[in-house]
Formats: structure tokens, sequence, C-alpha cells
């Protein structure tokens, strides 16, 4: 020990130590939420859309909940919807938790890279689709497939991305469920995490620039809220008091990493709006009418030009992060199950059930019809490959591989482009 | 009119033309940029169009990335080029790529202006010529005008461009031309021909070099500031060089490098950044690609060194004629 130790230097200081924060149970324990604490359905107030944020901020440590637990509707969230409505929605979340397993299905095998579930979440993404204009802007991230499917974007159109097979739009280039979709208001998604969120505050200073009446959507996870970009999203938005819904997705966990490490343990993620001035929004995430009712006011208020807001959905991620990741080596594997705000499906549909709008009969048989959609459209897409035989005989033209790196392709890549396909003739001939 | 003039004008010239193009960025509202590139544009097209950012680079890259997804043009100050690291992530990943990653269906046409290069006693964090960073990247674009005719030519052209450009301008030539000498004032723009710029809508191609001086001995390939130091060093030792002008570096004028150094048989290649990976290495590995048999001697750098930017050495460190002259004189010792 070097002369120059502190701790002989200043023998009455205590020793400092560095916390680093833990979740409640990991694997072998048992799952522990007395954390989380539910307020009642209906008990938060919900504040006229032109309420200052100021007034919105005891909402970023409660939970705007809707559904009681007998999945009656009750207190001023309550959006009312019409059955009509609801079905619908009921329908969509179905449709990509079924989508969901077919393609973590096909995952296994083989037949894709790589696939993301967002079991347990369908209603965030859903919901928000319903309850936004047909033509706002979503800059979504990985777990927002709902967006497109409530949108009604083809699932056939989905499945060729995933298999980055002859009919993918994006022609082999993205990830698998890296889509983008102009017409169905679904922007680029990017790996690099957290990108997305000042461009969709971009997106929106734009249309409020040019006297539009279209909002913008971004979405994150808690995971990312800790990089740059989070808080260069809500500066630039608070500051241009853009119209744009900035939507933290907190279902937990960031791969292994519990909410607690993004910094979610000592104050939630929807109170980063305080410090903004920025209107700020917690909503049980498991429940649809809530998320709806959640994104229908951020949305109205942001088009009345009363600016920004950020809203943290509360859920709970079920599945792995990807098929990549096996999540029983960081927690306890029945955790889902104990999830305290239940499943969103189940929710929503015990209260179509309660409202005498649904009934078991009907949901069988509706889960039925969605599943044959589901395994038609997978069979047409494989129709036009997947990636296990893309590997081999490239489904895409090999030459798009240059495409749309500029406008126009430079000399540079003209001549590459050509040392590729040589290359590929020079492959077949290669002696065996 | 000076570069600074130049680049004004084009913005203007541009923000008539086109509802859709938008300013932003620190300072560059009211007061019209640290540097006065943006001066009056508040006031004519009004704080929806030009207007001031939080200090946030990667903020406001980001937006302006959201803002060209939209349908508008931004034109993005990034004050200094040494500033532009926390908006690295933005421009490789993002704005580089959405074209390829979409195929097409979103673009970013966007220009991303910053001041870049040393010369002026910014020390480490007012000084960088980072191009090469961007150069190495596929899907960005990268122009370093020398002179204001090019200077507001160019910037049309990139504000004109459907892929996002970068484009640096060399604040040590902002006001005049410069010989490399430190002690040596700086000749106003007036007293040149280049200074003589129209007042309205006119291009200078992005990818297009100028052969600034035909010489016969030795190509010299260079950019920005470099462009100056190099002439006026071949012209104090007497030297017949052909002397180019890059414009931009990405896309590159591959032509005209190519029939200049078949032409010398010899070449130097002169940039401020720092050496090593910088982009007069890709230079120096196209033209010995290309022009292997028609190189008399190897291709020589006359480059800043590997270090960060000394404040009170700068003069030491910066790539003057001495220096760009005892590269020229190796390529010709062969």
């Amino acid at each position: 020990m070097s002369d120059k130790d502190p701790s002989k230097l200043k023998p009455n200081r205590p020793k400092l130590s560095l916390h680093v924060p833990e979740p409640p149970a990991r694997p072998g324990e048992t799952p522990d939420f007395s954390s989380v604490k539910v307020p009642p359905a209906g008990a938060a107030p919900r504040p006229d859309v032109a309420a200052p944020a100021t007034e919105t901020h005891p909402l970023t440590m409660s939970l705007v909940r809707v559904l009681d637990e007998e999945n009656k509707a009750v207190g001023p969230w309550d959006p009312k919807l019409d059955a009509e409505t609801l079905r619908k929605m009921l329908r969509d979340m179905v449709t990509v938790r079924v989508f969901d397993d077919r393609m973590y299905r096909a995952q296994r095998q083989g037949k894709t890279s790589f696939y993301m579930k967002c079991t347990g979440e369908e209603a965030i993404a859903v919901s928000a689709a319903n309850a936004l204009d047909r033509e706002d802007m979503n800059f979504p991230t990985y777990r927002q497939q709902g967006l497109l499917i409530a949108r009604g974007y083809p699932m056939v159109e989905m499945m060729n991305q995933i298999y980055s097979n002859k009919g993918d739009k994006l022609q082999g280039r993205q990830l698998p469920i890296m889509y983008s979709d102009k017409a169905h208001g679904f922007f680029s998604i990017s790996g690099n995490l957290g990108t997305q969120y000042p461009q969709a505050v971009g997106w929106a200073m734009a249309s409020a620039i040019k006297g539009d009446s279209r909002i913008a959507m971004g979405w994150t996870g808690e995971g990312a809220t800790a990089e740059g970009d989070f808080h260069a999203a809500l500066t630039f938005a608070t500051v241009y008091n853009a119209p744009v819904i900035l939507a933290v997705v907190n279902n937990q966990w960031a791969i292994s990493s519990y909410s607690g490490i993004a910094g979610g343990e000592r104050a939630t993620f929807a109170q980063r709006a305080l410090g903004y001035g920025v209107a700020g929004l917690r909503v049980d995430g498991n429940d649809a009418l809530a998320v709806f009712a959640a994104v229908r006011w951020a949305a109205d208020r942001a088009r009345a030009n009363y600016g920004p807001t950020l809203i943290e959905f509360f859920t709970y991620r079920a599945e792995g992060h990807s098929t990549s990741d096996d999540p029983s080596g960081y927690r306890p594997s029945n955790e889902a199950k104990l999830w305290p705000l239940g499943d969103p499906i189940e929710r929503l549909k015990g209260h179509l059930i309660g409202l005498g709008e649904w009934d078991d009969e009907r949901h069988s048989a509706m889960v039925d019809e969605i599943a044959a959609d589901v395994r038609s459209a997978q069979k047409e897409a494989e129709k036009k490959g997947t990636l296990a035989t893309a590997s081999i005989d490239f489904p895409q033209d090999v030459r798009t591989m240059f495409n749309d790196v500029y406008e126009e392709m430079p000399w540079n890549l003209k001549e590459q482009q050509q040392d590729m396909v040589d290359e590929l003739e020079a492959k077949r001939q290669w002696p065996r | 009119m000076n570069m600074i003039q130049a680049l004004n004008s084009a913005h203007d010239v541009m923000m008539e033309r086109d509802q859709g193009m938008v300013v932003l960025g620190e300072d560059v509202g009211f007061f019209g940029g640290v540097f006065r590139v943006t001066e009056g544009l508040q006031k004519k097209y009004g704080k929806q169009r030009v207007f001031d950012t939080p200090i946030a680079e990667n903020g406001i890259i980001a937006t302006a990335i959201g803002m060209a997804t939209y349908g508008l043009r931004p034109v993005a100050e990034i004050q200094f080029a040494d500033y532009i690291y926390p908006a690295y992530d933005q421009i490789v990943s993002e704005a580089a790529r959405i074209r390829y990653r979409t195929a097409g269906e979103w673009t970013v046409p966007m220009v991303i202006r910053s001041p870049y290069g040393g010369g002026i006693f910014g020390g480490q964090t007012h000084s960088q010529s980072t191009e090469a960073l961007f150069a190495h990247v596929a899907g960005v674009k990268t122009v370093i005008p020398s002179n204001p005719y090019d200077a507001k030519g160019l910037l049309i052209s990139a504000i004109e461009d459907n892929d996002p450009v970068l484009f640096f301008e060399p604040k040590r030539i902002y006001n005049g031309p410069f010989d490399g000498f430190f002690d040596r004032p700086l000749t106003p723009w007036a007293k040149t021909d280049a200074a003589d710029v129209p007042e309205g809508y006119y291009t200078v191609p992005l990818g297009k070099a100028a052969v600034v001086r035909e010489g016969e001995e030795v190509t010299v390939l260079s950019y920005g500031t470099m462009v100056h130091v190099a002439l006026a060093t071949v012209r104090e030792l007497g030297i017949d060089a052909e002397v180019i002008d890059l414009r931009s570096i990405v896309p590159l004028d591959i032509e005209t490098i190519e029939d200049s150094v078949k032409k010398t048989g010899r070449c130097v290649v002169v940039h401020e950044a720092t050496r090593t990976n910088g982009f007069g290495a890709e230079l120096a590995a196209l033209v010995q690609e290309r022009c292997f048999y028609h190189l008399e001697a190897p291709v020589q750098r006359a480059t800043g060194f590997d270090t960060p930017y000394p404040h009170s050495l700068e003069w030491a460190y910066f790539p003057g004629p001495v220096r760009i002259g005892t590269a020229i004189k190796k390529a010709l010792e062969v």
C-alpha cells in the first residue's frame, strides 16, 4: 500500500462503496413484485388537454388505469370506446401474438436469423395505433410490430422482410423485424438504440413548421432512456413545443439488465418529463383502454399546439429479448406469470365479455381464424424463399447491394459492383 | 464577396427558391452564426425557417434528419468541425444509411455545414480537419470549397443534392487566400477573381475537381485551405506543378486525378488533417493502383502530424510551404 493511501491519511472517513442496482429476484428465487405499487383503476385524475404540464406531473408517479380487477372500465380516463373498436383492438392484439409465435418458430426452424416477440406488450402498440390518426407518423423500436398490424399492413410483407426473400421490399439489407413503411406511418428501425427518438421530434417540428396537422410519436425502451439522444429529444421537444408523443415502453428488462440499471430505481421514467417541463403520464401498459386514452389525450394535446407528452407504459417483457436471448439465465422463470398487471389480451377479452359483446366461443373461433390467416400468409411468403435459401442462392439480384448508397451510383461503387459479379462467377467455377 | 458572404448568398438564393429549406444550429438565428454565415436570414425568412438550437449536436443532426424525412431540406450548422463528434452516430449510423436500409423509401436530403481546419490559434477544439472520418462512411458526401465562387456554387449543389452532405468550410480562408506563413497577412478575396461571385443562382457540381494550375512536373492533390498553400509553395519554388483542387472528396473526381498523374508521373498529396489514415492515404493508394506504371517516384504526403492540434505550437504543426516543398522535392528527386 502506498503511503498516499487516503485511508491512512484520513482515518475518520468512512469507506465509500459503489451501488450497483440489483433486481428483487434472480433465477431460483421467488419473484418479488412488492415494489410495484398498483393503484386502483379509475383513481388517477384526467387533466384537461390544455392543462399546464405541471398539472400532469403527479401522474408521472402513479399509474393511469381504466380496467379494474373485474375488467370493468372505470374512472375519468375511460375512453368509452364502442364495441366494434374494442373488438378490432382485441383482434389486432391476438394477431400480433399469433404472428409472433409463428415467426419465433420460423426462426427456430432456421428460416430466418432473428426474431423479437412483444409478448405481454401487445396492448401498447395496438392501442396507440388505434388512438392516433392514420396519417400520424411513428418512429418505432423493434417491439412495435402492433403498429403495423393495427394499421392493416399485410402480414406477407412483414414476413418477406423477416425472410429477406425475393419479396422483401428492403432488398435483404435490414435485420429481420426492422420494417419500414412510409405509407403506414412506420419509420425505418435502427439497431442503434434511441436514435429514432430525436428524429421523431424533428419530424414533428417539420410538421409544425409547415403548418401541417399531423403529429409524430417517438418510441423507446426504458433501457435506451440512458442514451444521450433521449435527452436531446426531450430538450428539443420542449424548446420548440413540438407536436410529438414520446413513449417509453418500460418492460422492465433491457436484455438481462433490469430497469434499475437504466436509472429507474429512484425515479420513474415518466418523471423524466418534469425537468423538461413536458407533460408526463405513467400508464398501465397492460390495460388497452388506459393506453388508448393516454395516447388520445397526448395526441389531442399535441394537435392543439399544447406541446409534447412523455408517456411511460409500464409493462413486462414476458419473453426473452430476442431469439438470441435466454431469460432463464437472469430472472426467475415464472416471473412473467406473476406480473401484477396481468395479461393485456385476457384483460381486454374479459372487458368485452363483461359488456356482453364477446364470449369464449367467438374468441376461440377468432383465434383459429387468425391462426389460419397467419399460416396462409406464411405459406405465401415462403413461396418467395426464406433466409435459409437466401444465403445459398441469393434471392435478391446481388447487384442491388450497391443501389441506394447514394441517389446515383459513383464510379467506385460501379467498379466494386463489377468486381463482385466477377467474383461470384469465379466462385461458381472454383474447383471443388 | 468573401467566402462568408458567398455562403450567405447561397443560403439566401436557395431559401428564396425552396420553401422547404430550413436553417438550424447554435447561434445561427438572431446573431447569424459566430462566423456570420447565416446573418440576416432569420430576419428575411422568419423564425420558422431559421432558428437557434440548444447546444446538443446530436439533437441538431437528429432533428434535422427527422425534418428531412418529413420532406424539408434542412441545413444544419455545427459551430466547429471539432464539435461534430456527439452527432457522429446520427450522421454515420442514421443519415448515411436511411436511404440504403429502406431501399430508397426514405431519403435524407440535408446539409451539415461546419467550419474546419487550423491556422487561427484555435487550439485542440477549434482546429481539426475531420473529413476523413466521414469519407470512410458509405452514404454521406463530403465537400470542401477553397474559394468564394466555388463555396457558393458547391453549397447550392449540396442543398439540392438528395443525399446527406457534409460541407466543411475552411475558416482560415473565410476572409481571403493564405500562403501558409503565419506572419504574412491574409490577402483579401477582393483582389482575386474568385471573389467575383454572381448574386443569383448557379451551381458548381459535386464530384468535379478543378485544375487550378496546370503543370508538367508533378501533380499536387489538395482541397480547402491547403490549395492556396500548395499554390504559393510551387509558385515560390518555381516548380512546374499541376495543382488540383478536389472540391469534394466524396464523390471523388478520379478521372482528373488519373489524367494529371499519368501526365506528370509524380504525385504529392496535401491536407491539414493528421497523416495516418487521413484522406491522403486513400489518394495515394488510388494513384498507386491506377497510375503505377506512369509513376516516376513514390507518392508523397504533406499533412498534419499524428498528434492533437497543439495550441501554442500551431505553426510547427501546420503543414506549410516548407513541408509541402520538401514533399514535392522528394517526389522530384527520384
